[in-house]
């Protein structure tokens, strides 16, 4: 019976979130689209074409992968950081926490809706690439595992963002001085092989690296991790980030006085 | 009997030390429609609060329908509808998409949410808005949207904190004869409001927190009969300029005015048969103010006389 109503709760929130950022899609949909496309001109077309090889492929083709992740990732985390903010801050998240929805129901609803919301732009800008780029694919099944826990780590960061910002400004400062310098040096326009010894060091220590070495071995066969650590690292990260939000939640920080 | 509500040495410390509930205990039967005033800040909303699990207790017990919230939270949850004091719906969604939504989270798939939706939507007299952005509308339009939300999984508790607040009287009236409805097809309703006359009307039983505590906790007829004194207001015609009223205290307010404080013991025959005799025409008459308003402020005062009456620690 519980179960039951579980299922459809679950399907309820995520209902309620591809709705909200589809009815939206221009400002979330439509600017990752752009900006991506931009990156493909100047860095691709433009730059790549006098970088010349790779990791043994053209530049271009080397960073679409990384490029593809960063807009999982990135889209990932701002949906559920901004969604879950505006329920709190409009107080229509009460509205859950007052039904019996358990709270591992919440924190995979606005999950799953931050994972839809980075696939789906995932999915636009492959297809976008395809435009600069002829695409291989070398393991489909790492591709989607990857891009799958990719954009839960990053949706489950967002939600616990969320639930500690107490202003609209809180949700944009871990995207700006955390996410966005992390992903640029995660590899994604690089080889971290190309980094001095140390520096290559430093970038293990960056998860986005993993994510985005296991997404470009999926679609190009290279890798500067194993895969086995990168999704070690990802399955860890979940663990951890979902144990951090649920008791977040159960504890009501952010949500309960 | 089953109550519908019991709440047992319910304490709230919030941070920073200010204890909003010091300890209340109540019961609200299966059915009732029940009152719980106070003025504001009494510990009100925070009871409220702590029942729909919106806040966290510090101690005491809470059960609805026997389910302990501590030990059966969804259970004790299922039962209980909430409309709160202010708007919490999202104001970018539509009313059908706000109503489903809610009917989801109780587990209630879309199709009968849908169903539920139409008939809540047409009694509270928005069903031509379902399909617009609830930012459109007005203040009375979001109340009623509001408790339309709360029926939508069939609770057999409606709590409603302060549902007429900001609501024109004819609307109000609409909304008590909703509620009327609703209690009488089983719902328990527990109500707070600042209209007193409001919870005279239509609350059979009765609570008044003050400062944490509960001052009063008895049905309405009983509360009523404690009151000792009323003041009535009649409107008079006469060419004499004084008039007067044995064994009454009375003022003459204006040349049509006439207040008269009546007792228990005496009764408005007296009244009138000794303005007959002075030649003294009622046009109308009135209470000064609603009974439980009297009764509201002199116990609230009494507790807030007896705080100030205490000395402070310390003080010889």
């Amino acid at each position: 019976m519980q179960s039951a109503v579980n299922r459809i709760a679950l399907k309820s929130i995520l209902h309620k979130e591809v709705h909200r950022f589809m009815r939206i899609w221009v400002q979330t949909l439509v600017p990752p689209a752009i900006t991506i496309s931009l990156y493909f001109v100047i860095f691709g077309s433009l730059i790549g074409s006098r970088i010349g090889e790779m990791g043994g492929f053209d530049y271009m083709s080397f960073i679409v992968p990384g490029l593809i992740m960063m807009s999982v990732i990135t889209n990932s985390y701002s949906n559920v950081a901004s969604s879950f903010f505006s329920a709190k801050w409009q107080r229509n998240v009460e509205e859950m926490l007052v039904a019996p929805v358990p709270n591992w129901v919440i924190v995979a609803g606005y999950v799953g809706g931050g994972m839809i919301r980075g696939m789906l732009v995932g999915l636009i800008v492959t297809i976008i690439s395809l435009l600069f780029v002829d695409l291989q694919i070398h393991n489909v099944w790492v591709i989607i595992a990857t891009v799958c826990l990719t954009s839960a780590v990053f949706s489950l960061g967002g939600l616990i963002n969320a639930i500690f910002a107490n202003s609209f400004d809180d949700i944009s400062i871990i995207p700006t001085f955390i996410l966005t310098p992390l992903t640029y040096l995660g590899g994604v326009f690089y080889s971290i092989s190309l980094l001095p010894e140390f520096w290559q060091g430093v970038s293990q220590i960056n998860p986005i690296v993993y994510m985005v070495n296991a997404f470009r071995y999926g679609f190009l066969g290279i890798s500067d991790v194993s895969l086995v650590a990168a999704f070690s690292v990802l399955l860890a990260f979940i663990v951890v980030l979902f144990t951090i939000a649920m008791t977040l939640i159960t504890k009501g920080i952010g949500l309960r006085t | 009997m089953q109550y519908a509500l019991e709440i047992s040495q319910l304490e709230k410390v919030y941070k920073g030390g200010f204890q909003a509930l010091k300890g209340i205990d109540l019961k609200v039967k299966q059915g009732d429609f029940f009152a719980l005033l106070g003025p504001n800040g009494a510990g009100k909303s925070t009871t409220i609060g702590i029942i729909t699990s919106l806040v966290n207790k510090t101690k005491g017990k809470v059960s609805v329908f026997g389910h302990d919230i501590d030990k059966e939270l969804e259970q004790a949850k299922s039962f209980l509808g909430l409309v709160p004091q202010e708007f919490n719906f999202n104001q970018f969604e539509s009313l059908l998409t706000i109503l489903i939504n809610q009917a989801g989270y109780y587990g209630v798939n879309r199709k009968i949410a849908l169903e539920r939706a139409e008939i809540h939507l047409k009694q509270l007299e928005l069903w031509d808005k379902r399909n617009d952005s609830a930012r459109m509308l007005s203040g009375g339009m979001k109340r009623r949207l509001m408790i339309a939300r709360a029926l939508m999984h069939q609770p057999k508790v409606l709590i409603l904190d302060e549902p007429t607040a900001g609501v024109d009287i004819e609307l109000r009236r609409s909304m008590w004869t909703f509620l009327r409805k609703i209690n009488k097809q089983g719902i328990t309703i527990i109500l707070t409001t600042h209209y007193l006359e409001e919870a005279e009307m239509l609350c059979r039983n009765i609570a008044i927190i003050d400062n944490g505590l509960i001052v009063e906790n008895t049905d309405m007829k009983s509360l009523l009969a404690t009151l000792d004194k009323e003041t009535i207001i009649l409107d008079i015609k006469t060419d004499k300029t004084v008039v007067d009223l044995k064994e009454f205290d009375s003022r003459r307010v204006d040349d049509h005015t006439l207040e008269v404080d009546v007792k228990k013991c005496q009764n408005l025959n007296q009244v009138f048969t000794q303005l007959t005799a002075q030649n003294v025409t009622v046009r109308s008459m009135r209470n000064k103010s609603n009974r439980l308003e009297e009764l509201f402020v002199r116990l609230v005062n009494k507790e807030k006389n007896a705080t100030t009456n205490v000395e402070p620690v310390g003080t010889i």
